[in-house]
């Protein structure tokens, strides 16, 4: 096919000689330096990527089909007996409403007050700046310092319910209830982040055109109507990129679990996320926590891709 | 052509990373130069570190072979977590303390080198000095497989001026009436409670999580976490129920414990008692408040003592387990013992006498030497341990925090516990 002594085109035909009265094309070529440039500035992060993102995620994989005896040092395969497990755990059914509840906690209680607190800071009113930083300020914030300091602040004795007894109110037992230690891990979580969101609410509402308000004026639309009808619809792609992060990062907790309840009272806390690093690294079961954080990643894939799916119904405005 | 270009890209980012990977594990495995031996313990301080370096550097002395002896401090509360973890990664220290709550994983794993052979043949080693009671969490098959190295009972601390200011008898004078029983016990910390609006007593690290440090109180009343061969539940056992009753109602009704979620350390003066194990004397400060160390009160089943214990093992798979094994009697011997028995109890009878461990713990007199340290290591139970123990632990945790409420129903509660405990201990 190439290399024929009737083929004129160039390439490999050039190993037999240069056709006669065309120049041969030099091997490095500007295209191919650019195509080398490229590759070099995305190497470190395609690198990074490989060995810190895609080798562990092909690992899991690898190690939820084995039982991993760590101090024994066996490592036998066992096929989908991992993934049978699954249906046997009478603790997933309970672990996954705890996700599920921390998750939807989260994501209303977060987009809500976010929502809120850019609308109140979008006003050209005295001092919307030091708020603005005040609200935000958490975000940088070390997330175990945090959670830390509200540990104390929740305790019985604690700050909280200091507050509530001069006020003469009896403060629950926060983080041993089991109704209480779920909301106050989502409220420690949604004061932590709630900045981010705000910030990105705020960039959005200052991109929807004032004349659209003064025409809806003109026609006498209340607030209200304008909010719904004006605001929400424009600032969609906004509520569908916090949604996501917010839902991402929910499945994801951590640290607030461990250092505030450790997954009890009971298992009423006990998360996705905990419960695989109790199985994998407390009791051992490195196979069967493998096997639970592909579960995580199937259901943050799903929901993903579900809510991006949906943004053609409910996001009117994208650019 | 653009397909192989792509293949050709990605294998030379996979053989990056396979190289990068490779340049991670520094070990000196199989090199065949002087070993470099890692031990990890949990104490970072700073005297504990500071004898250890001693010792490994006179073995150094006469061992050209071993290269370095490092001592590589975990944090305590994570330490069998970050030590299984450095195992999994491949990255297992050559010796490593074991706490007794993981001692039947540790020993039934094979992952541990016996070391019987080891230490009698070492010399002047006197490997029958080691008392039987505390070797035989460490045993396995006849052969012992770490070394318990540190002993340590619980007692009762007690800040003496807060139990006087309320009017109470001290537990120097209950004892010597006879009277010291947890019933007495109780209504000392609750009468100092009240006085004082500070904590009573504080059964440390327990905080309504460390389940594990109730065998502290339990044990007075004959109760145990599970039957001596592991198989069977004994949460719900009428001593088990008894004991819990009795502990529920010292926290809810007569509040001589803090309840859940409030902390009070007994060393900064907020609790007039605290059960905890002696070494923790070190956290006492001179120009504090008057204290006293006193043994665990009497339960309904009588006198009785409850032990911690800490074992050093060498992993049977380190490039240089003999060698590490070598060195682990050497500091182990007789006259390193005796150094080490200021801060670690040691396992050896000749040394467990008030005299010698008064020499090196200052803060104790001899008889509170004699009655808690002495008789504790001797006739004390060691807390429960179990194949297993992370689960299972965890499992009686989440079963007990119903227990921690006012209104608990103690023997279902207790029930319930043993639903959720006993498929394990029958595996």
């Amino acid at each position: 096919m190439t290399g024929s002594p009737t083929d004129t085109r160039t390439g490999p035909v050039a190993k037999t000689g240069p056709a006669p009265g065309r120049p041969r094309r030099p091997w490095w070529t500007s295209h191919r330096r650019d195509q080398l440039a490229g590759y070099l500035f995305v190497a470190p992060q395609l690198l990074g990527s490989i060995v810190f993102v895609i080798l562990p995620l092909v690992l899991v994989v690898w190690y939820s089909l084995h039982e991993w005896n760590v101090l024994a040092g066996t490592f036998d395969y066992v096929g989908g007996d991992n993934y049978a497990q699954l249906a046997e755990d009478t603790n997933l059914g309970g672990v996954l409403r705890a996700t599920g509840l921390f998750s939807v906690g989260l994501v209303v209680f977060n987009l809500a007050l976010a929502l809120l607190l850019a609308v109140l800071l979008n006003q050209k009113l005295r001092g919307t700046i030091v708020f603005r930083t005040l609200f935000f300020s958490p975000v940088v914030v070390s997330l175990v310092a945090w959670t830390i300091v509200w540990g104390f602040l929740l305790q019985d004795n604690g700050g909280i319910n200091g507050l509530l007894d001069t006020i003469g109110v009896a403060g629950p037992n926060w983080l041993r209830g089991e109704g209480t230690a779920m909301l106050s891990v989502v409220v420690v979580q949604v004061f932590k982040n709630v900045g981010l969101n705000m910030v990105l609410f705020l960039a959005a509402l200052q991109g929807v055109p004032a004349e659209l308000y003064e025409a809806a004026e003109v026609d006498g639309a209340r607030r209200m109507r304008q909010f719904w009808r004006i605001t929400v619809p424009l600032i969609s792609p906004t509520i569908l990129l916090t949604s996501i992060i917010t839902v991402v990062g929910s499945l994801q907790v951590f640290a607030q679990i461990a250092v505030l309840t450790q997954g009890g009272p009971g298992t009423s806390t006990t998360v996705l996320v905990y419960y695989l690093y109790q199985q994998a690294f407390q009791f051992h079961h490195f196979g069967y926590g493998a096997t639970l954080s592909i579960v995580l990643f199937a259901i943050v894939l799903a929901l993903t891709v579900l809510q991006w799916q949906m943004r053609k119904r409910w996001v009117f405005h994208e650019s | 052509m653009r397909a192989g270009k792509a293949l050709r890209g990605v294998a030379l980012a996979l053989a990056g990373a396979l190289a990068l990977t490779a340049c991670g594990g520094g070990d000196d495995a199989g090199d065949g130069g002087p070993a470099k031996l890692r031990m990890t313990v949990w104490s970072a301080n700073e005297a504990h570190l500071k004898l250890f370096n001693e010792i490994a550097d006179e073995y150094k002395k006469s061992h050209p072979d071993v290269e370095s002896i490092t001592f590589d401090p975990l944090p305590f509360e994570n330490y069998t977590t970050t030590l299984t973890t450095q195992i999994a990664g491949g990255n297992a220290p050559d010796l490593a303390w074991v706490f007794e709550n993981s001692a039947p994983d540790f020993v039934s794993s094979g992952a541990l080198l016996p070391l019987d052979e080891t230490l009698k043949k070492a010399e002047g080693y006197a490997y029958d000095d080691l008392s039987p009671a505390t070797t035989k969490l460490w045993q396995g098959g006849g052969k012992l497989y770490a070394y318990p190295f540190s002993n340590s009972p619980f007692g009762v601390f007690v800040n003496t001026d807060m139990v006087k200011k309320a009017g109470q008898k001290t537990p120097a004078e209950l004892i010597a009436a006879g009277q010291w029983n947890w019933e007495n016990a109780l209504a000392t910390a609750a009468a100092s409670a009240a006085k004082s609006g500070k904590a009573g007593l504080v059964i440390r690290d327990f905080d309504y999580k460390g389940w594990d440090n109730l065998s502290t109180f339990f044990t007075g009343w004959g109760a145990q976490a599970w039957s001596e061969d592991g198989k069977s539940c004994g949460f719900n056992s009428p001593e088990m129920v008894a004991a819990m009753t009795a502990l529920h109602k010292g926290i809810f009704t007569d509040k001589a414990l803090p309840g859940p979620g409030t902390t009070a350390d007994f060393f900064a003066g907020d609790a007039a008692m605290t059960v905890t194990q002696i070494s923790r004397a070190s956290l006492l400060k001179d120009d504090g408040f008057g204290w006293d160390l006193v043994p665990l009160p009497a339960g309904p089943k009588g006198n009785y003592a409850v032990l911690g214990q800490a074992g050093i093992g060498v992993m049977k798979k380190s490039p240089h387990a003999d060698q590490a094994a070598d060195f682990l009697a050497f500091f182990t011997n007789p006259a390193n013992s005796a150094k080490l028995a200021q801060f670690f109890p040691p396992p050896r009878q000749s040394l467990l006498t008030a005299e010698t461990l008064g020499k090196t713990n200052p803060k104790l007199k001899p008889e509170q030497l004699q009655k808690v340290v002495i008789d504790g290591i001797t006739s004390g139970v060691v807390k429960p341990s179990h194949a297993g123990q992370a689960e299972l632990s965890q499992q009686v945790r989440a079963g007990l925090d119903p227990l921690w409420q006012q209104n608990a129903d103690v023997k279902a509660v207790l029930d319930g516990v043993c639903a959720k405990i006993q498929p394990l201990l029958a595996k």
